[in-house]
């Protein structure tokens, strides 16, 4: 629990939830686990604010309550996930990745439950009916029986899951009716969701019907009694009650890491050996698990048959195009054995490092030039480097790759290793050699990517703080032309009322736009490396 | 051994300058003296952020995602801050935030029934309602208290002296009300309270043996 991350989870609480919850949520996250009481106490807030707080974040399940350190007699303490909090800032990546998969149903669907928290299915379908009703034309209306095969997609390939079940009292560890194990009273492990053996059944619901759009009071009777029986539905009880599902990001992390693999492959190689990665890929997505050294072995016999049609290349080239992919330096596939034609494996994890090390390379190289770059690079292959080495092999003056690797050397890029030829550490007698770790340098660059993202949001919030007063007033001159235009006034009003906002002031909303644009788009791509780096350290943890 | 390097000299450093590259005698960079600057001119611009559809898109989206859940029931909003005085205004002016809390709730059989908020209703309705209520239990706990306290003075009055239980009966009955007090005042006839008053009969019956010490 790192400066950085703390204010970077205060930051996106305070965006999306208010000041409140972001008070509470970073008293939780520095002081570890809490109860009610002693965080009211510490925050100052009042208690029923509190209270609220807690209920919405543990609604987007980013707080999770268990009985405290004094057993199931005492009070109930609150614990916040700080992992969850960051994932807020890749809700737009999600929402993007569903309707590229499973188009603007998909999308609405992950978005409302993004939205919510934790949703049942029945009141899912409702609203996205609803939203997708109000975007179609006059006449058109959205059929539930759509929405329902939509959500059902995302279930079957695990996109969405079913929340685990919470006990009232917060003894959670009693309730996950699939562990076996007898669950300790005061430590009991979270309920992980895939416990749950019914974690992806789709309940029976009957919810027919189609979307209801909100029109205007001329359509009459036959709006009147749809809207009745639209009541009815919604108190009649639809087969799922206290069911809830909640968005796996687990598995839409899994589908980015395939992703960058798929494009690292195509930028390195060429399109179609990336097609072939995408096939090994996309047959050992269900047998493979989620932190796998590599993916299922195949054979190329599977993955011929299995290539999309579109490809129709020989099995001879088939053949070659693995071969390829395997004598790569960057050793993204390797054959694992000789039956069914050659079996091939995807190295997930030597892949995301491999990925780690071009995002750190690229990060000297933006920073400090293409010869400091140079430097770095031989120090990630050659380990361990005297001063005059290092001048040698990059074949730079001794002065500049001085200062260069002084430079690194204060960025704490590179580091310095003593090695002593005498049991004093003397200094005449002492090797020094520079040397470059992977696993740290990621970790540093980590926090400098939350400090980052930090400080875009901050600046945003200043920009737009700044600036109250000229949006305000373009809002309110807005809502005096809709309003206008809504009730029929002839140009000469509106331009009047277009004339209320000066030239100059135009120009620096355009300006305050512009920038707030820049901020926003930079903070999604901030994500994309941050996101790389969580998953190579998260994959070295692992794997030890 | 150790001792040799350190009194000589404040020119030494802890590790070797030439290993290190430094020559002797080179013009070494001038050593800074004030922390950085808080915007250091950038030497390599960054890199251009990436254009098209899909970032335009995901800006789109993360726009939306931000102004939709300001709207919704999840945006905690403050307290309203106490005013210092009641104002005629404010009776016409909306200035208490929509309170969200009945917009919605959480299903209470999955989170613990602690963080559950008892909604206070609109004062108009109940007005005349609550008063009554309020006013009873209080009258109740008033009687409450008062068999109390008679039954802890029947007690003293057995245990210990009449002056003491004349003193705490003073200061349980001026706490209660006015009957006792009326009582103890036309006992005697005077103004004063008579358990206030020392008569001096307790002077001097304590025993004078130890003449060393001082009486006051």
């Amino acid at each position: 629990m790192t400066v950085q991350e703390v204010r970077l989870c205060g930051l996106l609480l305070q965006e999306h939830f208010g000041e409140v919850v972001e008070k509470v949520g970073t008293e939780l996250l520095r002081s570890g686990a809490l109860n009610l009481r002693a965080l009211a106490h510490q925050t100052g807030i009042q208690l029923d604010l509190v209270k609220k707080s807690l209920c919405v974040l543990a609604q987007h399940s980013m707080c999770v309550f268990g009985p405290g350190r004094r057993g199931p007699g005492g009070p109930v303490e609150y614990t916040v996930n700080s992992e969850r909090i960051l994932y807020m800032l890749r809700y737009p990546r999600y929402i993007y990745t569903a309707k590229s998969l499973y188009g603007d149903t998909g999308e609405l669907v992950i978005e409302e439950i993004l939205q919510r928290g934790q949703m049942t299915m029945s009141s899912t379908v409702k609203t996205v009916a609803d939203r997708l009703t109000h975007s179609m034309e006059d006449g058109q209306s959205m059929e539930y029986s759509e929405v329902i095969a939509a959500f059902t997609r995302l279930v079957e390939t695990h996109f969405l899951q079913r929340c685990p079940l919470m006990d009232n009292a917060g003894a959670a560890g009693r309730t996950s009716s699939a562990v076996s194990e007898s669950p300790a009273p005061a430590a009991a492990p979270p309920v992980q969701p895939e416990n749950f053996p019914d974690c992806y059944k789709i309940p029976q619901i009957h919810l027919t019907g189609r979307g209801k759009r909100r029109r205007s009071s001329e359509d009459g009777d036959a709006e009147e009694r749809g809207t009745k029986k639209a009541k009815v539905d919604s108190a009649a009880v639809c087969g799922d009650e206290g069911i809830y599902w909640q968005v796996n990001f687990e598995r839409f992390h899994l589908h980015f890491r395939h992703q960058a693999i798929i494009s690292a492959v195509a930028s390195k190689l060429d399109q179609t050996s990336s097609e072939i990665v995408r096939t090994m890929l996309r047959l050992s997505e269900v047998t493979t698990p989620a932190n796998a050294t590599y993916t299922q072995a195949l054979s190329a016999n599977e993955i011929f048959r299995a290539l999309p049609a579109s490809y129709n290349i020989g099995r001879p080239i088939l053949d070659q195009y693995l071969t390829l992919l395997v004598d790569d330096p960057m050793e993204f596939v390797s054959k694992t054995g000789d039956s069914g034609g050659g079996m091939y494996v995807v190295n997930l994890h030597r892949a995301l490092a491999n990925l780690a090390r071009a995002t750190l390379e690229s990060v000297v190289q933006e920073r400090f030039g293409s010869r400091s770059a140079r430097i770095f690079r031989l120090l990630l292959r050659k380990r361990h480097l005297e001063q005059k080495q290092v001048e040698d092999f990059a074949m730079i003056p001794a002065k500049e790759a001085k200062d260069m690797l002084y430079t690194l050397l204060s960025e704490n890029l590179v580091q310095l290793q003593e090695i002593p030829k005498t049991p004093d550490y003397a200094p005449s007698r002492t090797f020094y050699l520079y040397t470059v770790n992977q696993l740290p340098t990621a970790r540093l660059l980590l926090q400098n990517c939350y400090k980052a993202v930090g400080n875009l949001i901050e600046r945003r919030l200043f920009e737009t703080k700044e600036n109250k007063r000229h949006l305000e007033k373009s809002q309110r001159i807005e809502a005096i032309l809709a309003s206008l235009q809504a009730s029929g006034a002839d140009a000469a009003q509106l331009t009047e009322v277009e004339e209320m906002i000066t030239p100059p002031e135009r120009q620096q909303l355009e300006a305050l736009r512009h920038h707030i644009n820049k901020l926003d788009s930079s903070e999604n791509q901030v994500d994309e490396t941050i996101f790389l780096l969580e998953s190579y350290i998260s994959s070295t943890s692992s794997s030890r | 051994m150790a001792g040799r390097g350190r009194g000589r000299g404040r020119g030494q450093l802890s590790f070797c300058m030439e290993a290190v590259g430094i020559g002797k005698g080179e013009n070494l960079p001038p050593s800074t003296v004030q922390p950085t600057q808080l915007f250091p001119p950038l030497e390599h611009k960054p890199v251009p952020l990436q254009t098209g559809e899909e970032a335009e898109y995901m800006l789109a989206l993360k726009q939306e995602f931000r102004a939709a859940m300001k709207t919704l029931p999840f945006y905690v909003r403050p307290a309203a801050p106490k005013k210092d005085v009641e104002r005629y205004s404010d009776k016409y002016q909306n200035t208490e935030p929509s309170d969200n809390t009945t917009e919605w709730s959480p299903d209470w059989r999955r989170f613990p029934k602690e963080l559950r908020v008892r909604v206070k209703r609109p004062l108009s309705e109940k007005s005349t309602v609550v008063p009554k209520h309020s006013k009873q239990p209080r009258v109740d706990k008033e009687e409450i208290i008062r068999k109390l306290e008679t039954l802890e003075k029947k007690e003293e009055e057995v245990s210990s002296d009449e002056e003491e239980g004349e003193k705490k009966k003073t200061e349980e009955e001026e706490a209660e009300g006015e009957e006792e007090y009326d009582e103890e005042e036309f006992e005697e006839e005077t103004d004063y309270i008579m358990s206030y008053f020392d008569n001096g009969e307790d002077f001097g019956a304590d025993s004078d043996d130890n003449m060393d010490e001082a009486i006051y």
